[in-house]
């Protein structure tokens, strides 16, 4: 279901709850998929020995990747027309992250109505680990 | 960089968007995808970085028979020297920044012109990003820009990536 513009204010805004107690499976699975095999995000040795970390952390497009779900869950299927994300502070194992997006404008384009929104992804201290930026596409 | 493209498959879709947490069917579901406004499968918003395994010259996946900088036996099983740490420039575009220090990624920018969908054929072309400097809590930080765009199997835009990589001038831990 994609949103609409008669439905849709300045202001409105939505959050959930992106990923919960992250595993460190997880991020092994992402660089699996990614293909982002960087030993900074799994190999404890590698990470602490060499790289002087406390341990391995997540890939930041992990984390844009799991605040994308907050878009599209909203947004719809294939609404968005641009999202962008900078990466504020590095998410460990164990994080619990939360996505909050809320729209900051609504405009008429030329094919339809465009809603830009701001999105802030934080973990379970409240400290912001993503700010970032997206359009999407309206239904009328 | 040698010539290269990255081919849209539905199962890389599929363990794309298990791994980003997304039980959205829309990414792996072909009967539920057709009933949505999209019509069949498409990809999750940052699928595009998938992109690297397709890429002949990534740094950041181990090669067959040469030898890799993470751990084995001790930190630096393999007997490879360690690059400098660095976490991937974005884009996928294997590029890395030069200097010391530590290498993140810190931005990462999306246009998208149409979703992407298995079948596709994508072709990247690199341009030159903008390079900058500022001082920050960690020391001085040194940013560069890559810019890639990827076209389909005709011709066509469909998205555009923005990444910005970050060297510090030591390890970083925020």
């Amino acid at each position: 279901m994609a949103l609409s513009a008669s439905s849709l204010k300045v202001g409105d805004s939505r959050t959930e709850v992106v990923a919960e107690n992250l595993s460190r499976t997880q991020i092994v699975q992402y660089a699996g998929a990614s293909g982002d095999y960087n030993p900074l995000h799994s190999d404890e040795i590698y990470v602490t020995k060499v790289a002087g970390f406390p341990t391995v952390f997540a890939h930041g497009m992990l984390t844009m990747g799991l605040t994308g779900r907050l878009l599209t869950d909203w947004a719809g299927d294939g609404r968005l027309l641009s999202y962008g994300a900078r990466f504020e502070k590095q998410v460990w194992p164990g994080d619990t992250l939360t996505a909050t997006a809320t729209v900051e404008s609504i405009e008429e384009a030329e094919d339809g109505a465009v809603a830009s929104f701001t999105v802030v992804t934080v973990n379970e201290a409240g400290d912001r680990v993503l700010s970032g930026t997206a359009k999407a596409r309206l239904d009328p | 960089m040698a010539e290269w493209s990255f081919p849209v498959e539905a199962g890389h879709i599929m363990m794309f968007a298990r791994a980003v947490g997304d039980p959205n069917p829309v990414y792996h579901d072909a009967e539920a995808a057709k009933a949505t406004e999209v019509g069949g499968i498409i990809a999750p918003p940052t699928f595009i970085q998938a992109s690297a395994q397709f890429n002949p010259d990534y740094f950041l996946r181990p090669k067959i028979g040469q030898l890799w900088f993470g751990s084995g036996k001790g930190p630096t099983g393999s007997g490879a020297k360690p690059p400098e740490p660095v976490a991937e420039g974005g884009g996928g575009s294997g590029q890395r920044g030069g200097g010391g220090g530590v290498g993140l990624h810190a931005e990462q920018h999306f246009e998208y012109h149409r979703p992407i969908r298995p079948g596709d054929v994508l072709t990247p072309t690199n341009k030159e990003g903008k390079s900058w400097e500022r001082e920050g809590r960690s020391g001085h930080l040194q940013f560069s820009e890559t810019i890639t765009e990827w076209h389909d199997q005709d011709g066509h835009l469909v998205i555009t990536a923005r990444g910005v990589g970050v060297r510090t001038s030591g390890p970083s831990q925020s």
